[in-house]
């Protein structure tokens, strides 16, 4: 077994969801027992985006939005790296959303955890694309007036291979989760409910902690009407769990050389290699 | 000897595949080739045009007086035959146009009878094969090189009906043909390749997928990760993931789509990430002239990303150029940890050009990657540690055990945690800014053509290599005392050669294909000379040696 993750003291507010989450995180990597230098965090920006500060693995923390695209590269460069995104709901479904879009279409082989507390909290208060519709915020002085984007029916949508809902305020049952993400092979969607204690006074722990109840043993992940239905239940009961699980090809396998190589990163480089390639000019 | 023959028509009408199939049998009889297209933003109809230069000597522009017109559709007759040599012929199907005083041959009609009208324009290659005194025995090489065996053949049969149907008018010699034939944007990715680029992503935009296109051709067998983004957003923070995990990276685009990658370009900068992005310009504001040609991006790339940052811009002068400057970059991106633009344009990018084949063995690939014996025991890695001449050992993720890698696009401090602090924030704007003072010691100099000493100094930079050349040579025959000076890398500017010509010239004429003369007023600011004159153009169309050469004439000298 390797060593702990190394934490770092994090400049979130006392209470904050992300805490949890990190425990989380921390624990699931250790027990997967993936070592800190094989693990990489590809963040934008946020409160969850300043994720890789506070724990000890490779970190890109890029810009607002932008979280996906350097971890797709970052997958196809180096497949022994395990992926992981890691920021808010603005980030990844209002900024973001055309990367989160076409990243589901790749079924690029990395973990996508969505912190998603249903309001901007860096930016201090203003709805994101979860927040409710109707629900004042401190830009939307009269009410969010757009619907609350659904991220889970989007993913499906999609042809998402893994999607899963979380609730920080359940460690247990969150790490069984990202453990299960991170080991799928593809693109795996993981949206996790969190309070912000400071911004959103309607979506609060007890307000979460009253409705998310875990799927029942029974239910069949790889039905995918189910799973649609059960996506879109997000009111007095909110599931949590793998609503859907099915593999098949990633993106990395649609490279021959990728499939059946070694990872790029170890590619040998020689100028001489290309030199054939002047036959197509003469 | 130097020809130059035209072929006009419509989008669609197989004008590239003729021209292409042209070009390639006059390079293989042994001529020097340069092409010049002009294309509008369609699919099909408008009027669109190739002109086919080739000479025994050494060219490099595009000539304004041509010997055949083929013209696919009448339109083109109307719109070149001012551009007819008194001498020259124009061959246009008699089924187009039976009025005017022309070449009039049945095309279509032997098309029809081999039983293909699409052939048609093979016959016309036949024609001015023999009206060269060409042989045909390399273009039907090219011709099974291209099309399937029964394509190829009624090609065959096509192209002897039409050396049959003509008369030579030039005995041309062939001669041992030694040369590629290449256009900038393929000579970029092949430079990209042989610099071991392993990844390049994209999203395409005239005039630069070509640069996508070749590198997608090779991605299996080179073994390059090819990506067609969603977005131009996506390209450039892609690259610099891959960047990040330790294989080079590259992207590209025109005019809008660069504008996008602003943003991640920034972000190259605070996480000193290496990477080359390549800017094949064409007129903008916005959508501009989309197929069209312009120097109009020098100083948008220069100021290209928000913040002050270390970075380098490249212009590239022809394909030769293009394909070593861009091995170049990358080495450059590497040794710095900085990103490395190279701007191109519609013109270089498109243009056919003949050289002598590229030499591989030129190419070395220096990574400047950092490993565990650069970390002290113990130590916990630093990414951005500090260092006299501001470059941190760069290692890659993954490779070593128990070291983490960090980058940040906030302000952060040695270890790439996030950080406010003012002395680190300091320290680190210093530790960025170092890099470009050895940067700037390693720039070259603009490369010479003309007088060492003349009496007129012309500086141009980029692709205006080719046709300044033309023009400075023509005159220096005629006796004028000029010389020219263009530069490749452009950004930091290196003012040592321009500095001692410009004391002893009596004139600086800025020549570009822009409507501020944007060289001119880096020069001013970095080193306090002002141009005399400026001989500028920004109609979307290319400079040709003879303009420039005639404009110098009637503006300056």
């Amino acid at each position: 077994m390797q060593k702990e993750y190394n934490l770092y003291e994090p400049s979130w507010c006392p209470g904050c969801g992300n805490y949890m989450i990190r425990t989380a995180l921390k624990q699931a990597l250790e027990e997967l027992e993936i070592p800190a230098h094989k693990a990489v965090i590809s963040s934008g920006i946020g409160q969850a985006a300043k994720i890789p500060h506070y724990i000890g693995v490779n970190g890109f923390n890029g810009l607002h939005g932008r979280a996906v695209p350097p971890a797709i590269a970052i997958k196809l460069s180096n497949k022994d790296l395990n992926v992981i995104v890691e920021s808010g709901d603005g980030d990844n479904y209002g900024e973001g959303g055309n990367h989160f879009m076409h990243a589901v279409r790749r079924n690029i082989d990395i973990a996508h955890f969505v912190h998603n507390n249903q309001i901007y909290g860096l930016t201090k208060g203003q709805g994101s694309p979860t927040t409710a519709e109707g629900q004042i915020t401190t830009l939307q002085f009269d009410g969010v007036k757009s619907e609350a984007l659904d991220p889970l029916a989007l993913s499906l949508t999609l042809g998402a291979g893994f999607v899963a809902r979380g609730f920080s305020g359940d460690i247990p049952h969150l790490v069984e989760l990202m453990k299960q993400a991170i080991s799928f092979r593809g693109y795996a969607h993981l949206d996790i409910l969190q309070p912000c204690v400071v911004w959103n006074k309607v979506n609060t722990f007890s307000w979460y902690k009253d409705r998310v109840y875990k799927l029942p043993d029974d239910y069949d992940n790889t039905n995918y009407e189910n799973a649609y239905k059960k996506s879109r239940e997000f009111g007095d009961k909110i599931p949590i769990g793998v609503l859907y699980k099915v593999e098949k090809p990633t993106y990395g396998d649609s490279f021959n050389f990728i499939k059946d190589g070694e990872p790029l990163v170890d590619s040998k480089l020689d100028p001489l290699d290309a030199k054939d390639l002047m036959n197509d000019f003469i | 000897m130097d020809f130059t023959i035209l072929v006009g028509g419509a989008a669609g009408q197989g004008m590239d595949t003729f021209a292409n199939i042209l070009e390639k049998s006059l390079k293989r009889c042994g001529f020097n080739i340069f092409t010049h297209s002009d294309y509008m933003s369609r699919v099909r109809g408008g009027h669109n045009f190739m002109q086919i230069r080739f000479s025994d000597k050494a060219i490099s522009s595009y000539a304004e007086k041509v010997d055949i017109i083929f013209a696919l559709n009448e339109e083109t007759v109307d719109i070149h035959e001012d551009s007819l040599k008194e001498e020259g012929i124009i061959i246009l199907d008699e089924e187009v146009s039976k009025e005017k005083d022309l070449i009039h041959l049945p095309l279509t009609k032997t098309a029809k009878n081999l039983g293909n009208v699409r052939v048609s324009s093979t016959i016309g290659l036949g024609v001015i094969l023999k009206y060269f005194g060409l042989p045909k025995d390399q273009t039907e090489k090219i011709i099974k090189e291209i099309f399937n065996e029964k394509i190829a053949d009624i090609n065959i049969r096509a192209l002897e009906e039409g050396y049959n149907m003509a008369e030579t008018k030039h005995k041309l010699e062939t001669r041992e043909d030694r040369s590629i034939l290449i256009n900038g944007n393929q000579a970029v990715a092949l430079g990209a390749i042989a610099a071991g680029c392993r990844y390049y992503c994209g999203y395409p935009m005239t005039p630069s997928t070509g640069v996508l296109n070749y590198m997608s051709l090779k991605s299996e067998e080179m073994g390059i990760v090819i990506d067609q983004v969603e977005d131009e957003v996506a390209a450039l923070n892609m690259a610099l993931g891959a960047s990040y995990a330790g294989v080079r990276a590259m992207t590209g685009s025109s005019g809008g789509g660069i504008a996008l990658m602003a943003e991640a370009f920034s972000l190259a900068g605070i996480i000193e990430t290496p990477v080359v992005v390549i800017n094949v310009q064409r007129p903008g504001p916005a959508t501009g002239l989309p197929t069209r040609t312009e120097q109009g991006d020098l100083r948008f790339m220069i100021h290209l990303g928000h913040g002050e940052f270390p970075k380098m811009v490249i212009s590239l002068r022809n394909g030769e150029d293009a394909f070593y400057q861009t091995a170049r970059a990358f080495n450059l991106a590497e040794k710095y940890q900085i990103p490395v633009v190279l701007l191109s344009d519609q013109h270089l990018s498109e243009s056919m050009a003949t050289f002598e084949p590229f030499d591989f063995e030129k190419i070395s690939i220096d990574r400047y990657l950092a490993g565990e014996e650069d970390i002290r025991e113990g130590e916990r890695y630093k990414r951005y540690k500090y260092t006299e001449d501001g470059v941190s050992p760069r290692i890659i993720p993954g490779k070593i055990e128990d070291q983490v890698v960090l980058v940040d696009s906030d302000e952060h401090d040695e270890y790439g945690n996030i950080t406010e602090s003012a002395e680190v924030r300091t320290k680190m704007v210093d530790k960025r800014a170092r890099k470009l003072e050895n940067l700037k010691k390693e720039v070259e100099e603009p490369c010479l053509i003309g007088e060492e000493e003349p009496e007129h100094l012309v500086v141009a930079w980029g692709s205006l290599y080719g046709s300044v050349k033309e023009a400075v040579e023509r005159l220096n025959r005629e006796g004028v005392s000029i010389g020219a000076l263009v530069f490749g890398d452009i950004w930091p500017l290196p003012t040592e050669r321009l500095g001692e010509m410009h004391k002893k010239a009596k004139n600086l004429i800025s020549v570009e294909q822009n409507s501020t003369a944007q060289l001119d007023s880096l020069i001013r600011e970095e080193m306090l000379i002002k141009c005399d004159h400026k001989i500028l153009k920004y109609d979307g169309r290319a400079f040709s040696g003879e303009e420039i050469y005639k404009r110098l004439k009637e503006e300056v000298l």
